[in-house]
């Protein structure tokens, strides 16, 4: 990640559509994007397509960004989850009938068989296989679905309270599986 | 402001996912910008959770080059739809100048012809009352010609023609006389116009023996349009003459200067 100075300045250059800042946004973060739409759609062509779309959305909008907002990666996380779920509900994607209701961790980390799932994904299983069940939902809803905590606390059937909280504990546990 | 607990409360991980209030994420952004230990927990949590995004990735992502193409493409849309905006702005401005130019020298224009017009206007009025003085004018003498003709066919009139003398061989003179109302009327437009300072003088005559009867004199003759002259005539004329006498009259008539002579015929 570069440091905080550079990427105050790529903001900025990116704000007043300097390609090459926009450039270096992409590079740091489409990985992130591709990954966050990949697991609501979990289709890979259909990923990159939306991911692509994703950021010429975030480069047309690039002068309404701003850091009192939320960070930038937070933001591309928000168009990204937008998109993302937009492709699902839509009638071509339907017809592929796939079954997006379960918990895409859940699933990789059922699954026995490698040769179903892309070989870059034992990464990913590696990480979740260091987190407790409760947390893996509990990153992929507030995350990569981006739950509201009410919706959040529907979901898993847990106070709404204790969200906030054990969302803390979650991220804690997973900064200490990455800096591994 | 306890920054550990503020820490512990969770509410940075909801920052970075996007889940905060508006307010809520501006006063996370003023916290980040006054402790940099806010900012680096920020910060380790946004890369834990890229962590786990990017290794959800299943394969490598397309180069920035086929996005780049794909903006350039789009790019190119939009410029030329911003040139045709600009254009179009451009086109409405310069119409917009153009018509104000346009309106600005019309309403002088319209001013000046409008002067021009009234006074055309008063002239046509000057030039209408002018016409009006002359149809009245015409009227009148219309009315004193049509006055004449019903003189002149009154069954009592006598008409009796004078013809030129010697000094004067073309003059011709007419005299419609009205025996019963003892009017004469004189119509003289054969007569030249009297030399300054002389005036026309009509004679009523007996013949037998020759007596002249002074019966007036054309006075303002130069300026009557008609030439006619209305006269009394008290007596029983044999014939009528008119001679040119200096200013005044004179009481008996200067023969030489007759010019025009005429007898009434016995028939009536």
């Amino acid at each position: 990640m570069a440091n905080n100075a550079a990427l105050d300045d790529l903001i900025r250059d990116f704000k007043q559509k300097d390609i090459k800042a926009f450039e270096r946004i992409y590079e740091m973060y489409s990985q992130n994007i591709h990954g966050v739409i990949y697991t609501i759609v979990r289709n890979e062509a259909i990923a990159q397509e939306v991911m692509q779309d994703v950021f010429m959305k975030a480069w047309n909008n690039a002068e309404s960004y701003s850091p009192k907002k939320g960070r930038l990666f937070t933001w591309l996380l928000n168009i990204a989850r937008n998109a993302a779920i937009d492709v699902t509900r839509s009638k071509k994607f339907n017809q592929s009938k796939q079954n997006l209701n379960s918990s895409f961790f859940v699933d990789i980390l059922g699954s026995n068989d490698n040769t179903e799932q892309n070989i870059d994904l034992k990464y990913i299983k590696k990480l979740m296989s260091g987190l407790k069940e409760t947390c893996i939902s509990l990153l992929e809803l507030l995350y990569f679905k981006g739950y509201t905590q009410k919706e959040t606390s529907e979901e898993l059937g847990i106070p709404l309270g204790t969200v906030k909280t054990n969302n803390r504990k979650c991220v804690s546990e997973l900064r200490s599986l990455v800096l591994r | 402001m306890d920054i550990k607990k503020y820490i512990e409360s969770g509410i940075l991980e909801l920052y970075v996912a996007g889940l905060l209030s508006e307010k809520e994420n501006q006063e996370v952004h003023e916290a980040i910008l006054a402790y940099p230990k806010i900012k680096k927990e920020v910060e380790e949590i946004e890369n834990a959770i890229q962590h786990l995004t990017k290794a959800s990735s299943p394969g490598n992502t397309q180069s920035f080059s086929t996005l780049k193409e794909k903006l350039s493409k789009s790019k190119n849309v939009k410029v030329i739809d911003l040139k045709e905006t600009t254009k179009k702005r451009n086109w409405l401005t310069y119409t917009g100048w153009a018509a104000s130019i346009l309106l600005a020298v019309g309403l002088i224009y319209t001013y000046t012809q409008n002067t021009e017009l009234k006074e055309q206007i008063q002239l046509t009025d000057t030039k209408n009352n002018v016409l009006e003085e002359l149809i009245k004018d015409a009227n009148e003498s219309n009315s004193k010609s049509e006055e004449l003709i019903k003189i002149f066919r009154d069954k009592d009139i006598i008409s009796i023609a004078l013809a030129g003398q010697a000094v004067s061989p073309d003059s011709y003179a007419k005299v419609f006389w009205n025996k019963k109302e003892q009017t004469a009327y004189i119509d003289a437009a054969g007569l030249p116009e009297p030399p300054e300072g002389k005036v026309y003088q009509v004679w009523s005559l007996k013949l037998d023996p020759l007596t002249p009867t002074s019966m007036g004199l054309l006075s303002d003759f130069a300026s009557d349009d008609n030439k006619v002259f209305t006269l009394a005539n008290i007596n029983d004329s044999d014939a009528f003459g008119i001679t040119l006498e200096p200013e005044g009259g004179s009481v008996s008539p200067n023969l030489e200067q007759l010019y025009t002579l005429g007898v009434v015929k016995s028939t009536s």
